[in-house]
């Protein structure tokens, strides 16, 4: 028995929404109390770490530009009705795609920004591929997709580790520093002075429009919400509700595996062993934060991106781990999800 | 234990489940419920075992009254309930299943409790091994197990709801034969059933509910006539017949055979036309919601094949169905018919067939204004379908029908919709009749089927009757028949 | 090797094991009450520190354990309200708080790094201890690894053999006819999912304050403990035993990773590690997959023995989850 949810007027929402973020900035703010670090201290450098200027204000981009090609990617699977945990393999695989691909195609005497589109064309289908194996687990063998997703992450993870000390392993000493980092020619070009690729920003800006105009305004988009709201309902009105599934999952893979393949190509150079950076499961909570609606995606990604660059030099200037970032990101989705839980049950009671 | 219910009402919503119901059940009473569905058996019994608290009256025990707070506390005032499915835990073995919920101390005693339910068990002939798993039992023994359960809890009475469903002649014999057993030694026995034969052979007396009220008492020997009267009313007023021309077989069931969970359908063989509309009448349960959807492609027969204006489509999906002119109306309209979240016009545009890439806004206004006046929903385009009221939320299912269609399955059409809404929607369905569809609907309301089917098949415990004439048959034999009286084999 | 290596080399497996036990055992006592609690992995980083960090103020072990627990008990409790009276999806509240809990482990364990603290000692047990094998193996040990052993059996005894325990039996598979029998269901999956917490929250100091005792923030290795824990309780098939089992399985495989490495240079040590997840999978695909219609078919269409062979198979190695694992409970 489905309960329906109970909805209240604009305004009621977005104050239990304020709620929450105002209770998440008072757990954190606690937190840096107890750790006997000064709080307005700590908000102000983070602050100038992402926008003291332009410099890292171009860092707080380079962190947004895979975040938010994970979290459109997380938005199809989220409308679908999926928990698509296994988005973090799905960018390891990315990468591992771009890796081979630059491995084998970079002795040929094929334009070098040809390799790198292909390559980045492999690493779509590589982050594709694995989400298609969740989704398989899920369709054909009842594997929920939590736990297919979980485990394949770690598998990814493994994978990659023994890419990187077995046959792609650089000569001499295998080390945790990754593969042999590629030629300059096969890195994606980058703004002069700065670490961001525009080719890189171009790319999470046109997916995060894609997939707006996907769910918001075609058929498929619709059909996708129809199977996570309802799949039964669903499929009596006729929509092909496994293939449906398949293909969110195959989109969300695609774009993760882009993620992938921009760390590869712009960021990294190389295979490192955790080249996914948790960008996964950030995304989950910037797509769980913005209530899996797109138009909010890309500033909520901007703004935890902007937390994390900030955050890192904490450790430098105040002698705090930059795990506060991760500390506020978690407690804002985990109040927005408790104040929600509240706005439901008072709801429920009148 | 003497049981009484004094006054008792209960109300959901502005619905009277239960009016005014006055029962005195004598100790060693095998006592009879009958009533169709949405009568108010159920609701009393849930009452009475604790599971629902009525609004108002008091149940009397042994002359005291007491105030049952839930299914545990009923249990310690020594009333127990046998639920139809028996609420036990099937991935366990029978003597968990026999320990869990009893007092006593941390380490249970497993060789005493298998020792005391075998001595119970032998009392009644129930040969039930204590370390074998639920799963593996039938429902004829689960049944049994409950029984002994509940009685070694201590209950005097004991509720039985429905639970001659699904289980062997063999067993019913040792049931009623246990029944009888435990009447004698002086327990109460209060057995729920729209099955007139089992209430007839069974029961010392019968009291009959209908639209929520008490309507009547019987003592045996039991006069089938009057009870059917009783339950489904003397006769029914019935506007004017619509008839309408049939042309063509749009269905033809050949011999097929079809298994539920708890019953086998075998052998109905059926032609329907377009422009027919066929009524499947009986209690819930009875395999109308399992042929509705075979008919459908939901559910596959294990027997004959299905053609669809001479298309075999035996066993392959809906979706397949539906492409040849085939489609189904489920009666849960939020759970399976309609998808809360989304606005009526994106359901029209699900409904339709995709345009291009993007969808057209305006064009799906348009539409669902269309559709909107054409069904006289109270809603708008941009209303969320749960935000509609039940009549409304049956009218967006219709409205969302393709046209045209060879054939429609609804289960329960009108459920729950107030009079005006019922003739609305039944005007909207023979207008689709008049365009050559043929309609199969389920029902428990015997005044629907009569007045708008051309013929009814009944259901009763999986058997289905041969078509009968709707214009020729009376109140009385369809009552009987959904009684399981009157069946030929 | 020789003999003598081997037993000392098992009987740190046994040692080694003992965080991710409790681990194990405290889900599957929560599981058993139908709470997922997915945010174990962040509990036991942050029990860990926290543990850590106590032990290191107070001087006091026990309180660090104390405080382990007290941890996990309350990010339980956080679960069990969202889930239970709040409704909220108990895979979103789980796995933000894994998140949450791990950086909240880092950043306040930050001052903590590196520091000496307190070491849970060895302590053979007098006389047991001298047993040829059995006495290395099993009896020298330190108190936790000792508990660990306890936890199992009390597990194992409460779940199965006593009423209370076949009580919860009864709630994670039909909470409906639970209720009926008189328990207060909600009542009951928050003081498991609590217990369980609490149970949990000891696998962080185990590990802090015994195993790699101290804190090293990022490098402590035991990030991912907490999901090998999720995998291994799945693939134990909510049985105490048979998910003690996984966990030595998994020990064993750590240590014939780290004995081998010589002889296999070019594969780490991390890519053993990953072995708990597919068995995890294979253990999920065989919840169900007899019931799928493809393999119905499949086997349908084999010849009689090889189909009762893969059937009989298929039974023995299906574990079933407890049916009502993950769904909220209302009163008719």
């Amino acid at each position: 028995m489905r309960t329906i949810v109970k909805k209240n007027s604009r305004w009621v929402m977005i104050g239990f929404q304020i709620a929450a973020l105002v209770l998440a900035l008072l757990f954190t703010t606690l937190i840096l109390v107890a750790a006997g670090a000064p709080p307005l201290e700590a908000y102000k450098n983070i602050i100038t770490g992402s926008f003291g200027s332009f410099k890292k204000f171009s860092d707080v981009l380079v962190s947004w530009i895979p975040l938010l090609l994970v979290s459109a990617g997380l938005l199809v699977t989220f409308a679908t009705g999926l928990w698509n945990i296994g988005v973090e393999g799905q960018i390891t695989l990315g990468a591992i795609a771009t890796t081979w691909a630059l491995r084998e195609l970079q002795d040929t005497s094929l334009p070098p920004a040809l390799i790198i589109l292909l390559a980045i064309v492999a690493g779509m289908a590589g982050g594709a591929f694995w989400a298609l194996l969740a989704g398989a687990l899920k369709t054909f063998g009842g594997v929920n997709e939590i736990f297919g997703g979980l485990g394949l992450n770690f598998v990814a993870t493994a994978l990659t580790i023994y890419l990187i000390f077995g046959p792609w392993k650089r000569p001499g000493v295998a080390s945790m520093s990754g593969t042999v980092p590629f030629d300059e020619t096969l890195h994606l070009s980058l703004f002069p002075g700065l670490r961001l690729s525009p080719w890189a920003l171009v790319i999470a800006i046109i997916a995060i429009v894609i997939v707006y105009f996907l769910l918001q305004g075609t058929y498929f988009g619709l059909r996708l919400k129809a199977v996570g709201k309802n799949f039964r309902a669903a499929y009596r009105l006729g929509i092909p509700t496994w293939q449906h599934m398949l293909l969110s999952f195959a989109i969300c893979g695609a774009l993760a595996g882009v993620a992938g393949a921009v760390q590869v190509t712009a960021v990294y150079y190389r295979l490192i062993p955790s080249i996914s950076s948790g960008y996964g499961y950030l995304g989950l909570m910037v797509a769980m934060l913005v209530n899996y609606q797109a138009i909010w995606a890309a500033p909520v990604a901007l703004f935890f991106a902007a937390l994390n660059i900030g955050s890192i030099q904490l450790p430098i200037v105040l002698k705090l781990d930059s795990s506060l970032s991760g500390v506020l990101q978690g407690m804002l989705v985990l109040f927005v999800l408790i104040m929600e839980g509240v706005r439901q049950r008072i709801s429920r009671r009148s | 234990m003497n049981v009484e219910l004094r006054g008792i009402h209960k109300y959901f919503g502005n619905t009277h489940a239960n009016s005014d119901i006055t029962l005195t059940i004598p100790a060693g009473t095998i006592q009879g419920i009958l009533g169709e569905n949405g009568a108010g058996k159920s609701t009393l019994m849930k009452i009475l075992s604790g599971f629902i608290h009525a609004d108002e009256g008091e149940i009397v025990l042994d002359d005291k009254p007491v105030l049952i707070q839930s299914p545990a506390h009923a249990i310690q005032w020594g009333v127990g309930m046998l639920h139809q499915d028996p609420l036990d835990f099937p991935p366990m073995r029978v003597i968990d299943n026999l320990l869990i919920g009893r007092a006593g101390g941390l380490f249970p005693n497993q060789a005493a409790v298998a020792r005391e339910f075998k001595l119970l068990a032998e009392q009644f002939g129930f040969s039930i091994d204590p370390e074998s798993y639920v799963d593996s039992l039938t429902v004829g023994e689960r049944q049994q197990l409950e029984i002994i359960r509940l009685l070694w809890l201590g209950a005097r009475v004991l509720i039985l709801d429905e639970p001659t469903t699904g289980i062997s002649a063999g067993q019913k014999e040792k049931l009623f034969a246990t029944l009888r057993i435990l009447a004698e030694q002086g327990k109460t026995i209060i057995f729920v059933s729209h099955k007139l034969e089992d209430v007839e052979v069974l029961c010392h007396r019968v009291a009959v509910l209908r639209q929520g009220s008490l309507v009547g008492e019987a003592k045996k020997p039991f006069d089938t006539k009057k009870l059917v009267e009783m339950m489904f009313g003397k006769e029914i007023s019935l506007g004017a017949r619509q008839v309408v021309e049939q042309h063509g077989c749009v269905l033809a069931l050949n011999d097929i055979s079809i298994e539920d969970v708890r019953l086998k359908i075998r052998n109905v063989t059926l032609e329907v036309n377009g422009g027919e509309v066929i009524g499947l009448a009986g209690m819930e349960g009875s395999g109308q919601g399992a042929f509705l959807r075979a008919c459908a492609g939901m559910v596959h027969p294990v027997g004959g094949n299905v053609k669809v204006r001479g298309r075999d489509l035996t066993g392959k999906s809906y979706h397949v169905y539906k492409r040849n002119g085939v489609e189904f109306l489920p009666a849960a309209r939020l759970e399976e018919g309609l998808i809360p979240g989304l606005s009526l016009t994106e359901h029209y545009v699900l409904a339709e067939k995709s345009k291009g890439l993007f969808i057209n806004r305006e064009y799906g206004i348009r539409q669902a204004q269309e559709r909107i006046a054409s069904f006289n929903i109270k809603g708008t385009p941009v209303h969320t379908v749960e935000s509609l009221s039940g009549g409304n939320q049956q009218r967006a299912l219709l409205s969302l029908l393709r046209d045209p269609l060879s054939l429609i399955l609804i289960e329960h059409p009108t459920r729950g919709l107030d009079i005006e809404s019922v003739i609305y929607i039944w005007g909207k369905l023979k207008e689709r009749c008049r365009k050559n569809t043929a309609i199969i609907f389920m029902s428990s309301d015997l005044e629907e089927i009569l007045q708008y089917s051309d013929r009814v098949l009944v259901f009763f415990s999986g058997k289905v009757s041969q078509p009968l004439d709707a214009s020729t048959i009376s109140v009385e034999q369809l009552g009987q028949l959904i009684g399981g009286k009157g069946w030929a084999s | 090797m020789d003999s003598t290596t081997i037993i000392i080399g098992l009987a740190s497996v046994l040692a080694a094991a003992a965080p991710v036990i409790f681990a194990v055992m405290g889900e599957t006592l929560s599981e058993r009450a139908g709470v997922i609690n997915l945010s174990m992995n962040g509990t036991i980083l942050l029990s860990a520190m926290g543990g850590f960090a106590i032990s290191v103020r107070t001087e006091s072990l026990l309180l660090g354990f104390l405080t382990g627990m007290l941890i996990g008990a309350v990010v339980a409790l956080i679960v069990a309200f969202s889930s239970i009276t709040l409704k909220q999806s108990q895979v979103a509240v789980g796995f933000v708080l894994a998140l949450v809990c791990r950086d909240l482990a880092y950043f306040l364990g930050n001052p903590f790094m590196g520091l000496a603290g307190p070491r849970l000692p060895a302590w053979s047990i007098a006389g047991l201890s001298e047993i040829p094998v059995i006495g290395t193996l099993f009896f020298k040990h330190d108190l936790m690894t000792y508990l660990s052993f306890i936890v199992i059996f009390l597990s194992w005894l409460w779940i199965f053999r006593t009423r209370p325990g076949l009580m919860l039996q009864g709630i994670g598979e039909r909470p409906a006819a639970a209720f009926v029998r008189g328990a207060n269901v909600n009542l009951m999956r928050y003081v498991y999912t609590v217990l369980g917490g609490a149970i949990i929250g000891l696998a962080g100091p185990a590990y802090s304050l015994s195993v790699k005792a101290g804190w090293k923030g990022t490098i402590s290795g035991l990030d991912g403990i907490g999901w090998i824990a999720l995998a291994i309780t799945i693939f134990g098939g909510w049985n105490p035993l048979r998910a003690a089992f996984g966990a030595y399985l998994f020990a064993l495989l750590q240590w014939l990773g780290l004995v081998l490495q010589p002889s296999l240079p070019s594969i780490p040590s991390q890519v053993l590690q990953v072995a708990p997840f597919p068995l995890m999978i294979l253990t999920l695909l065989l919840v169900n997959i007899g019931d799928a219609e493809w393999v119905e078919r499949t086997l349908a269409a084999l010849p009689e023995p090889t189909r009762r062979f893969f059937a009989r198979a298929f039974r023995a190695l299906r574990v079933s989850p407890p049916a009502a694992l993950g769904v909220p409970f209302e009163r008719d």
